[in-house]
C-alpha cells in the first residue's frame, strides 16, 4: 500500500504533530507514505480568493509531481489541502476552458487522473475498521470524544465525495473501533471560523466556543479533528474563549492519527502530544 | 397530378426566420406542383378559404401546408380540403415551425431548411393513396382507475348520464388523501363533510362498480374497447355477508403502526382505514395477521356472527371491456429523508403536513391535539418549512407544489386555534397563493393569528435540550435565526406514485422526467392523453388542489361521456397491410409489435397448392406506428400514409 504523500504547509509548520502523528501511524499499519518531491503550497485560502486561475494551476503543479513518482493515489491530511487538490482535479476533468488556461500556466497536459484521498478515508474504506481494530493494542478505554468534521471535508458534496455530507460519520466509525466513544452531537460539520482567526479572530471566538460548548453539552472529554485549522482554532484559541466567554473549558483538541497512533502502541512521544496548546494529560492518563 | 402548396407565415413566427415567398417561389418549379402561394395565418377562416378557392379555381387534387406540427393542424386542414372534395388522406404537412423556424436563427439557411422539407411533403404526397375511414363499435362503460376525490367525482359525473362506471381502487377503502385531511383551505370546511357524502353517493349509485384493494394488471385493446385485467386481493372478508359491526377489529390482539395515519396512531390487523370507510368492510393485513404468519388465534373467525371471514379467500382475477379510461391514480408525498441537514426523519418532532393534518383531526390519532410526537407534549412553538422537494433541482423536484404554500398557511392557522398559546413560524421562497381567495387567507393567517413569515431556507435542525433548534436565514432582514421549537413541519411536495411509469407503460400513455403523465395539449387538451380515449384528472398529471382536481376530474368525464354517446367510433385508417403473397411467415414482424395487433392467418396457396401460414394485422388495435414495416425482411407489410413508396419517394426527392 503506497501513497504520494502530499502534507501541505500546515503540516510543516503549525501542525507538525499532524504530519508526525500520521507518518507513524502509516508506518505501524505498513502504509508507505511517499512525500512528493518539491511540493509547493496548494493555495489554500488566499489563492482563490485572489486569482482563480492561480488556485487551479496550484494544485495541479503539485498533482504534477506526484504523477512523476508513478502511478499513485495521492493521500493528504488537511483538510484544505483535500478540498483544493479535489477542486482543481474536478476544475481539469469537466472544465474546458479552465483546463486550457492552467495547463498553458504549468507548462504540461493534465485532465485530473491523479486521484487524491484523504488519509481518513484511506484508513477506514481501504485499510479498513477490521484491520485496523486487530492491531489495536491499547483500547481507548471509552474516552468520550467529540468528533469534529468541519467545514471542508465533506462540502461541496458533489466534488468531495466523501461522506455523508450532513451527517459524516468515518471519524466516528475510527474512534469506536479503536475503543473510544464518540458522542452523539449535531455540530460536526459546523464551521470554526477558519481563516478569520487572523483577521477577525472575533468571529472564529464566537464559532468555535459554540462548538466547545455544544461537544461539552455533549459530554465529550475531547475533540478530534482532521484538519489542522480547526484543531488550531479550537486548541489554540480556547483561552481567549474562556477569558472573552467566562467559561472554563479544558477540553484538549486532538487530530485522529493522534489518538490512532496511541491505541496502536505506538510510544506518545512520538505522536506530538507535547505540541498540543491545551494539557491534554488528564485525558490521556484516563485512557491509560 | 396537380399538387397544391400552401406556405402559412404564421404571423412572425415562421416569416421572420424563413422567406416564406422564396418557399413558395422554389416549390412552384418542383414538378406536379401547379400552385403555390403563402398567407399569414393559413388555419383561420381566411386562410381556409384561400385553399379551398385554389382547389377549386387551378383544379388541385393533392395539398401541401407547409405550416406547425401535424400535431397541431393536421385535422383542421384534413377537414378543410374534405370540404372542397380531396380525399383527407392526399394532404401532408410540411412542419417548417416546429422543426425550423423556431429553432434556427441564419434566416437563409432555414429558407434553404424550409424549402427541403415541403420538398419532401410534396414527394410523399404525390405517392399518397385515397383513404377511407373505418368505424368501430364501442363498449358503452368507462374505466376509472384511483378512488380518490378525483376518481369519484369523475364517476360521479359519468352516473348523471346514466352511463355504468367501474372505479378500481387499490386501497381497502375509496376516498384517498382528501379522506385524511382535516380542513380544506381557503373556507375551512372540514374535508370529511365535503367528501364521505360524495363516497356515499357513488357506492350507492346503480350505474356505479367499486374495486377496492384492487389493481389493474393488464390494459390491451384501444378506444372504444380496452380489455382490462385487474387483480382483486384477496380481502380474507367476505364483502357481502360483512356488515362492519366491528366485532372482529375490536376483538383482534395485533396492534400495527396505521398507515392511515401515518404511524401516529395503531390499527388492528384486521381493521378498516377509518370509521368512514366504503365499503365498511374490513380487511386482513395478512403480513401481520397471526393466522396467517403462525396459524395461531383466529379470533376474528370465531367471533364474526354472519361467517364472513374467509381465511383462504384466493386474489381474483377479472377482465372486463371498457370504452374509455379516466386515470386518477394521485399522488404521493416525496420523502424528505434526502434532507440530511432536517434530520433524514431521525427526529420525531419533525413530521410532514400530512403528519400534522391527521394530528389536527378530532377523529385522529390524538383525537384532534396538535402535539410533539416524542413526548405527547402540547407543541408551543412550531417551525413550518416550505418547499421540501419543491424547487429544488439538486435533491428534489424542479416544479412548484403548488398547494403546500396554502396548506402551510391552513396549517398555521389550525394550529392556533388548537393551541391557543402557540405561535408558528413560516419559512418560505415565495408564497404563492394564486387562486380564488388564496391571497386573503395567507393575509388573513399572518394578521389575525399572528403567523411569523419567514423568507428564507433552513439550514439545519438539531435537537438540543428536548428541543429542536432550527438554524435558518431570514433573507429580507439578512440575519441567521434560530428558533427553539417544539415541532417542525415540513411542507413536502407532491410527486408521481411510486409506480406511475409502470402504469403509464400498461396504457401506452406518455409520462415526463418526473414520471406525471402528460396531457395531449397543456392549453387545449389538458386532460385528455395522445392516447385516444384515455383521459387524465387530478395530481397524477401536476400538481393539483381539491378545486382544480375536481374541475379536471368533471371535464375527464365529459370527455369520456363523448365517446359514450356515440354510436360508433371513427379510426384512422393509418394501419399497416400486409401482401400475403409476399409475407414469407416469418413472424418478425409479431415479436416487433407492441400492441399485439398482429396474428397468424393461414391461407391457400394456390402457385405451390398448398396452406402456408402469413400473417394479418388486426386493424381494430394496430396504432399505425410501424415497428412491423421497419422489421419486414420481406417488406410485405406496408404502413398506409406511411407507405415504402412515399418514403422512398421522400428520399429520392432529396437527390435532386
Amino acid at each position: 500500500m503506497k501513497y504520494a504523500y502530499f502534507p501541505g504547509c500546515s503540516l510543516h509548520s503549525t501542525a507538525k504533530e499532524y504530519d508526525i502523528s500520521s507518518r507513524a501511524v502509516a508506518n505501524a499499519l505498513g502504509i508507505e507514505l511517499i512525500e512528493i518531491p518539491d511540493w509547493v503550497c496548494c493555495g489554500a485560502t488566499p489563492a482563490h480568493l485572489t486569482l482563480h486561475l492561480l488556485s487551479l494551476a496550484l494544485p495541479v503543479k503539485n498533482l504534477l509531481q506526484a504523477k512523476k513518482l508513478g502511478n499513485y493515489e495521492v493521500a493528504t491530511c488537511c483538510a484544505a489541502c483535500f478540498s483544493r487538490l479535489k477542486i482543481a482535479n474536478k476544475f481539469m476533468e469537466d472544465d474546458p476552458v479552465h483546463k486550457g488556461k492552467v495547463e498553458e500556466v504549468v507548462g504540461a497536459k493534465y485532465s485530473g487522473e491523479v486521484k487524491v484521498r484523504h488519509f481518513l478515508d484511506i484508513l477506514v474504506n481501504v485499510f479498513g475498521l477490521n484491520n485496523i481494530s486487530e492491531r489495536v493494542s491499547k483500547k481507548l478505554n471509552g474516552l468520550k470524544v467529540a468528533c469534529y468534521y468541519g467545514c471542508l471535508l465533506t462540502r461541496p458534496p458533489e466534488i468531495m465525495q466523501f461522506d455523508d455530507v450532513e451527517e459524516p460519520h468515518l471519524m466516528d466509525d475510527l474512534m469506536k473501533a479503536i475503543g473510544a466513544e464518540p458522542v452523539s452531537w449535531p455540530y460536526k460539520t459546523e464551521c470554526c471560523g477558519a481563516s478569520f482567526s487572523l483577521t477577525k479572530t472575533d468571529i472564529v471566538l464566537k464559532l468555535s466556543q459554540d462548538i466547545l460548548q455544544m461537544a461539552y453539552d455533549a459530554g465529550a472529554e475531547a475533540i478530534v479533528v482532521a484538519c489542522p485549522l480547526c484543531q488550531s482554532n479550537l486548541d489554540l484559541r480556547q483561552s481567549s474563549i474562556n477569558k472573552k466567554y467566562k467559561k472554563h473549558f479544558h477540553m484538549p483538541i486532538f487530530y485522529f492519527t493522534q489518538l490512532l497512533g496511541l491505541s496502536l502502541g505506538i510510544d506518545p512521544k512520538k505522536l506530538g502530544f507535547n505540541k498540543l496548546i491545551v494539557n491534554p494529560s488528564k485525558a490521556l492518563s484516563a485512557i491509560a | 397530378m396537380r399538387i397544391g402548396v400552401f406556405v402559412c407565415h404564421c404571423g412572425t413566427n415562421i416569416a421572420a426566420t424563413v422567406d416564406v415567398e422564396k418557399v413558395a417561389q422554389a416549390l412552384s418549379r418542383f414538378p406536379k406542383v401547379k400552385f403555390s402561394t403563402t398567407y399569414k395565418y393559413m388555419c383561420s377562416d381566411p386562410g381556409q378559404s384561400l385553399v379551398r378557392q385554389s382547389i377549386e379555381e387551378h383544379k388541385l387534387d393533392r395539398i401541401v401546408i407547409a405550416s406547425c406540427s401535424p400535431r397541431l393542424h393536421e385535422k383542421t386542414f384534413k377537414k378543410c380540403v374534405e370540404v372542397a372534395g380531396i380525399n383527407p388522406y392526399l394532404v401532408e404537412m410540411a412542419n417548417i415551425r416546429e422543426h425550423c423556424s423556431w429553432v434556427h436563427k441564419d434566416m437563409e439557411a432555414a429558407t434553404q431548411k424550409a424549402i427541403e422539407i415541403t420538398k419532401l411533403a410534396v414527394a410523399k404526397v404525390s405517392r399518397a393513396r385515397p383513404l377511407q375511414k373505418t368505424y368501430v363499435p364501442i363498449e358503452k362503460k368507462v374505466l376509472v382507475i384511483g378512488g380518490g376525490i378525483s376518481g369519484i367525482q369523475s364517476a360521479i359525473d359519468i352516473t348523471f348520464a346514466k352511463y355504468p362506471v367501474t372505479i378500481i381502487e387499490k386501497e381497502p377503502t375509496i376516498g384517498g388523501r382528501m379522506a385524511r385531511f382535516d380542513k380544506t383551505f381557503p373556507t375551512l370546511d372540514c374535508a370529511a363533510c365535503i367528501l364521505t357524502p360524495k363516497m356515499v353517493t357513488i357506492a350507492q349509485n346503480e350505474y356505479a362498480t367499486i374495486h377496492t384493494y384492487s389493481e389493474v394488471e393488464e390494459v390491451t385493446g384501444h378506444v372504444g374497447n380496452f380489455k382490462v385485467k385487474f387483480r382483486k386481493k384477496a380481502r380474507s372478508v367476505d364483502l357481502h355477508k360483512c356488515t362492519g359491526c366491528g366485532a372482529c377489529w375490536n376483538k383482534c390482539p395485533v396492534k400495527v403502526d396505521s398507515e392511515f395515519d401515518m404511524g401516529l396512531g395503531k390499527r388492528k390487523a384486521i381493521y378498516v382505514p377509518f370509521p368512514q370507510a366504503v365499503p365498511n368492510v374490513p380487511v386482513i393485513d395478512r403480513d401481520n395477521c397471526l393466522w396467517f404468519t403462525q396459524k395461531k388465534c383466529g379470533l376474528c373467525k370465531k367471533i364474526c356472527a354472519f361467517g364472513a371471514i374467509d381465511y383462504d379467500m384466493q386474489d381474483e382475477i377479472i377482465e372486463e371491456s371498457f370504452g374509455a379510461i379516466i386515470v386518477a391514480t394521485g399522488f404521493t408525498q416525496f420523502d424528505h429523508a434526502v434532507y440530511g441537514e432536517y434530520g433524514y426523519g431521525k427526529y420525531k418532532d419533525v413530521i410532514t403536513g400530512l403528519h400534522f393534518e391527521r394530528m389536527a383531526n378530532s377523529s385522529g390519532p390524538t383525537g384532534g391535539k396538535i402535539v410533539r410526537p416524542s413526548d405527547g407534549k402540547e407543541a408551543h412553538d412550531v417551525v413550518f418549512i416550505q418547499c421540501i422537494g419543491s424547487r429544488d433541482e439538486q435533491k428534489g423536484m424542479p416544479y412548484c407544489s403548488r398547494l403546500c404554500c396554502m396548506y402551510t398557511a391552513k396549517h398555521a392557522l389550525l394550529l392556533k386555534e388548537h393551541n391557543k398559546d402557540s405561535q408558528a413560524y413560516v419559512f418560505y421562497i415565495d408564497i404563492r397563493a394564486a387562486g380564488k381567495n388564496y391571497e386573503e387567507f395567507v393575509k388573513r393567517v399572518q394578521t389575525d393569528y399572528g403567523a411569523v413569515y419567514l423568507r428564507g431556507r433552513v439550514s439545519r435542525i438539531f435537537e438540543k435540550g428536548g428541543k429542536l433548534i432550527v438554524r435558518g436565514a431570514d433573507t429580507l432582514s439578512g440575519a441567521q435565526v434560530e428558533i427553539k421549537a417544539d415541532l417542525v413541519v415540513l411542507a413536502t411536495g407532491l410527486v408521481a406514485q411510486n409506480d406511475a411509469a409502470k402504469l403509464a407503460q400498461m396504457l401506452h400513455i406518455p409520462y415526463d422526467q418526473n414520471n406525471l403523465f402528460t396531457e395531449a395539449h397543456p392549453k387545449l387538451a389538458p386532460v385528455e392523453t395522445i392516447t385516444s380515449g384515455i383521459f387524465l384528472t387530478g395530481a397524477c398529471q401536476s400538481p393539483k388542489d381539491i378545486p382544480d382536481t375536481v374541475a379536471t376530474a368533471s371535464a375527464a368525464s365529459v370527455k369520456a361521456l363523448g365517446l359514450m354517446v356515440q354510436d360508433k367510433l371513427e379510426r384512422e385508417p393509418i394501419v399497416a397491410k400486409v401482401n400475403p403473397d409476399a409475407c414469407s411467415g416469418c413472424r418478425a414482424c409479431i415479436a416487433a409489435c407492441p400492441f399485439s395487433a398482429i396474428e397468424t392467418d393461414e391461407i391457400e396457396d394456390r402457385k405451390l397448392k398448398r396452406k402456408r401460414i402469413v400473417v394479418k394485422v388486426i386493424e381494430g388495435v394496430c396504432t399505425g406506428c410501424g415497428n412491423c414495416t421497419a422489421v419486414c425482411r420481406m417488406s410485405a407489410i406496408d404502413l398506409e400514409g406511411f407507405t415504402n413508396r412515399q418514403v422512398m419517394e421522400e428520399i429520392e426527392s432529396l437527390r435532386v
